[in-house]
């Protein structure tokens, strides 16, 4: 009796359900082009402001204010690197300018100290790196941690990391003070240059960092795995991710991350201060979402990051050049975080 | 007490849940609960709200842990606690929410959690397959007579319809021997309920077992090999469809009709 309803209902594929449709829906172009667009249309908005700024102040095209701006790009980038996986897994790190602050004293303390000691520079410069590096991937797994064990959302979390570590115990460790006695190694990734003097060494560490984690978001299984965590949580466990694993993981990333800008910024300002990163996590989590970034999770890429970074920091030069206020220049970043999003919404709406 | 017997079936149950007991605090949801499922066979599992329909197939998936009871897979004692454990026995979900990664690409959704892996420039970094993984998501696709118009467009790209189909898809594409289906065709037209019911019947036909929770009387009445009835957490009835009509269902689903000693 069964196999008479199986013969019934069980035929072979029929090739005019599996054929391509023929006619487009009038309309589907029009969302096709608008879901192209997304994707560059955040280029478009950096060369626009490439030749505002540009008309407005012609010393934008010098090598001086390229230098300036890539230096200032610097520890954003490599912040918004990080803030980039925790974003897209849903989550928010408001504590990696504070991390990035605290790392950086804490590996200067250390580095100064051994200095004192006399333990010769490249020790004391590999030693501090690695205290920096190791303390800011701490606090991060930290941060994570606390995410997932007590479940409390990650911008309380990290808000109070930032409370603790940036304004209290970065101001304990040194009681306010600053370390400038730092070995001449540590010094030279913020002077030294490549090709030409066009490419300081930072600037080289962070391109090299958006690269490598780029590739880890687009092409690696894990970067896969973020995509999907921060797109639908559950349907990533019920997948057999374990979710928490990798929660913790992008918050020890972007610890780890702060802790390479702590140690860039030291390098380049040639001192360790504890206001060092104070706001950083409100540039890097505005570049990530002028790229394209999601705060629901699911949603960005690091290409979309690198752009957003470079609208900021463009946008920050150009305005120093025109001599246009600093309170200004926060007007304006704000102006833009808004219009870059409030377009990324109505585009959504459109080609939803 | 057992539910009646309606003749041997002559291959043995590929899983067969034990009297499955699944308390909330003092609500009882599952009363153990005896199911056998068969390789080839469609089960129907129907029931009012509330009945354990879904509570039974979650527990079957993995994802609900039975308060008592047993599992067996093809007659071994079967260590079921979470999903991943489920498919490592070859049982796969279609959840009535898809479970499905809105902002990733169909590809990306049927190999998540498995991802085909090459090698990469160092020795421990390993590249996604994204060709491999989409050619076989094209190949699977196919099979289920599911027409997209790429691969790559993310899901929350597609119609409710088209979305639901690839939560279908992917199941097909993994579960080698029990495949869970809660509400599947819920959200769909008349002519893709018809597409799943073709799905439900090709799976059977390559010998895996399937259950299908359904309100959908006449689709489960047309599409099931036997249908279970849950009443309040108790299993009162498996029935044969082409024994019965639609209106004894009803009957038993509402109660009107009981098992003798019962009532």
């Amino acid at each position: 009796m069964t196999q008479e309803l199986r013969a019934a209902t069980t035929e072979p594929p029929s090739p005019e359900l599996t054929g391509q449709t023929s006619a487009l829906p009038s309309g589907r172009s029009f969302r096709q082009f608008l879901d192209k667009a997304g994707s560059y249309w955040t280029l478009g908005i950096l060369l626009l402001i490439i030749v505002i700024m540009g008309l407005v102040a012609p010393t934008l095209f010098t090598k001086a204010a390229w230098l300036s701006t890539a230096n200032y790009a610097v520890e954003f980038l490599i912040l918004a690197v990080g803030q980039t996986f925790v974003i897209i897994l849903g989550e928010i790190d408001i504590s990696d300018g504070a991390i990035l602050g605290f790392s950086a004293l804490a590996g200067s303390v250390v580095m100064s100290g051994l200095l004192d000691h006399h333990a010769g520079g490249p020790l004391s410069t590999l030693v501090g790196i690695l205290v920096m590096l190791g303390i800011g991937t701490l606090i991060g797994l930290v941060n994570g941690i606390l995410r997932v064990w007590l479940k409390i959302s990650s911008f309380i979390v990290t808000i109070a990391m930032m409370l603790a570590i940036g304004f209290g115990a970065v101001n304990l460790i040194t009681s306010g003070a600053s370390i400038d006695n730092l070995p001449n190694g540590v010094l030279d990734a913020g002077s030294d240059s490549l090709f030409g003097g066009w490419f300081p060494i930072s600037v080289l560490v962070a391109i090299v960092v958006a690269i490598v984690f780029g590739l880890v978001l687009a092409r690696t299984r894990f970067g896969l795995r973020v995509y999907m965590i921060g797109s639908n949580p559950l349907a990533a466990r019920r997948a057999g991710i374990n979710v928490d694993r990798y929660v913790v993981a992008c918050f020890g990333l972007s610890g780890l991350l702060a802790g390479v800008a702590g140690y860039l910024v030291t390098a380049n300002l040639t001192i360790a201060t504890p206001i060092a990163g104070q706001n950083d996590e409100f540039y890097a989590i505005t570049a990530v979402v002028i790229g394209g970034a999601s705060l629901f999770g699911g949603r960005g890429g690091m290409i979309g990051t690198f752009i957003g970074t470079a609208v900021l920091a463009v946008l920050t030069t150009g305005l120093v050049l025109a001599s246009v206020q600093t309170y200004w220049q926060y007007v304006v970043i704000g102006a833009v975080l808004i219009a870059a999003v409030g377009i990324d919404q109505v585009r959504a709406r459109v080609s939803g | 007490m057992a539910p009646e017997n309606h003749g041997a079936d002559s291959r043995a149950p590929v899983l067969e849940a034990r009297g499955i007991t699944k308390r909330y605090g003092a609500l009882t949801a599952l009363r153990g609960v005896d199911l056998a499922l068969y390789p080839g066979q469609v089960v129907g599992l129907v029931g009012d709200n509330g009945a354990g329909k879904s509570t039974l197939l979650n527990i079957m998936a993995g994802s609900l842990a039975a308060t008592s009871g047993e599992m067996f897979v093809g007659g071994e004692h079967a260590h079921i606690r979470s999903p991943a454990d489920a498919r490592n026995y070859g049982i796969e979900t279609v959840y009535q929410d898809l479970a499905l990664g809105p902002d990733l690409s169909i590809w990306a959704n049927l190999f998540i959690g498995r991802e085909l892996l090459k090698p990469g420039p160092l020795r421990f970094i390993h590249w996604l397959d994204r060709k491999k993984m989409e050619a076989e998501t094209a190949r699977e696709l196919h099979q289920t007579r599911i027409k997209v118009d790429s691969l790559r467009v993310p899901v929350n790209k597609l119609s409710g319809g088209q979305r639901q189909a690839v939560a279908v898809a992917r199941a097909m594409a993994w579960g080698s021997r029990v495949l869970l289906l809660d509400e599947p065709t819920a959200a769909l037209g008349v002519e893709q309920q018809d597409n799943v019911a073709k799905l439900v019947r090709s799976a059977a036909s390559r010998d895996i077992a399937v259950v299908l929770v359904s309100h959908n009387l006449p689709q489960v009445h047309a599409l099931c090999d036997r249908i279970c009835v849950l009443f309040h957490g108790s299993l009162v009835a498996e029935l044969r469809p082409l024994e019965v009509e639609t209106i004894e269902i009803v009957s038993w689903i509402t109660g009107a009709r009981m098992r003798r000693g019962e009532s």
